[in-house]
């Protein structure tokens, strides 16, 4: 199915720019249009359909479902809804506020915020292309695990005591108010109105992430066409220790979405770059950001901001560090 | 005078979202006042968890993305 792409590929490097077969630039010019009209087309076609199947589900009716549930579901529920529910990061504060005030315990939300970046549907959809889907599962597995886990240490620390006094005041009086709180009328659609919000969900999204796919997959392209093959394993191979924590630091202050990092990942892996030093790098890239830290300033205070950043920096150090370990075995 | 807020924390889509909200309301000849609300708690205290969104005269009447301009024509009729 994909061998179309991989002959486009073929003709536009070897036949219109007549760049000689097995050169290092035609090697990466190559992989680059390879793999850019892939995702492209991958993108609009998986996007639009993606967004016709769940065009009813929305963070409101989200809120409503998690709002008075059981904590030890909550938080596995939060983290596998943020994997499927659609909203732009610059929704992320009225998200958290809509949550915190509908009395849903800061981990569960934050469980809710943290899986959202790591997973998506296109980040799925890259994977299973790029990286086949063992690797897909594994990272999904992963990524919620972390939304779970930091949620459940968040709560456990009793993270609301940090919230600046509107929100904490918020969730105190969600709290007090009693029976449920009063859902929002479920929206039933018509064909027409989900073919409306499929198109401007595609375009949408992909007027966001294209040029993080040509960011992605042009470093991507550089590492595979002038990284020499074993450069990486020769250095970085033995999963040592320290290259773990190390990834996560270079990840934190690169920002890039799940669609840039994927294509990166697909070639450091293929470098010889260890699969627990890569996903650690990735997730510190896609869900550690400065400019998301300072958004959620917006509802915290400092403090909670430190521990959240340290508790991300903790968790993607010790992914990396149990599959480097685990790697020789599977 | 008809006032109408526009909700979000500032980002591109909620520029955008006031634009054409202008250029309508001028198109129309509708007298309005045009608010940008960035405070994280205003916007709580309207129930709006997806921005940009759009409240007019205090009733929200949209959430969640950009509108088409056939939605404003409609609002501000």
């Amino acid at each position: 199915m994909f061998v179309i792409f991989t002959r486009l590929a073929d003709w536009l490097t070897y036949t219109l720019f007549s760049l000689p077969a097995g050169s290092k630039l035609a090697d990466a010019v190559h992989f680059f249009i390879e793999d850019v009209t892939k995702i492209y087309a991958l993108l609009l076609a998986m996007i639009y359909l993606i967004a016709l199947a769940r065009a009813s589900l929305n963070v409101e009716r989200v809120r409503d479902f998690l709002a008075g549930r059981a904590r030890g579901v909550g938080y596995l529920l939060a983290s596998g809804f943020g994997a499927i529910t659609p909203f732009c990061s610059c929704s992320s504060i009225p998200v958290f506020l809509g949550f915190t005030s509908a009395g849903i315990p800061v981990g569960i939300t934050m469980a809710f915020l943290m899986t959202s970046p790591l997973i998506n549907e296109v980040a799925v959809l890259l994977l299973l292309s790029l990286l086949g889907w063992k690797f897909t599962l594994l990272y999904v597995v992963v990524g919620m695990g972390v939304g779970i886990l930091a949620g459940l240490f968040l709560d456990a620390i009793k993270a609301e005591r940090w919230l600046l006094s509107f929100a904490a005041q918020a969730l105190a009086e969600a709290r007090q108010r009693s029976g449920q709180p009063q859902a929002s009328e479920p929206e039933v659609l018509t064909l027409q109105q989900r073919h409306q919000f499929a198109k401007d969900e595609t375009i949408d999204i992909f007027s966001r992430v294209w040029k993080w796919v040509i960011i992605g997959v042009g470093l991507g392209a550089a590492l595979h066409g002038f990284v020499p093959a074993g450069w990486l394993e020769d250095h970085l191979g033995n999963g040592q220790w320290w290259s773990v924590p190390a990834a996560v630091l270079l990840g934190i202050p690169l920002y890039s979405n799940a669609t840039g990092v994927i294509p990166v990942m697909e070639s450091l892996i293929t470098k010889g770059l260890p699969v627990g030093t890569t996903l650690a790098f990735c997730m510190s890239t896609v869900a550690a950001s400065f400019p998301e830290f300072i958004l959620l300033k917006q509802v915290m205070q400092w403090r909670l901001l430190a521990i959240l950043f340290a508790l991300l920096l903790f968790a993607f150090t010790l992914v990396g560090w149990i599959f480097n370990a685990f790697t020789p075995f599977l | 005078m008809r006032e109408i807020k526009v909700l979000g924390s500032g980002c591109t889509k909620c520029v955008k979202t006031a634009e054409i909200i202008t250029t309508v309301a001028n198109k129309l000849g509708v007298d309005a006042q045009i608010i940008k609300e960035t405070s994280p708690q205003a916007i709580m205290s309207y129930g709006v968890m997806r921005t940009p969104a759009v409240v007019i005269d205090e009733k929200l009447v949209h959430s969640g993305s950009i509108p088409h301009e056939q939605q404003v024509v409609e609002w501000l009729q």
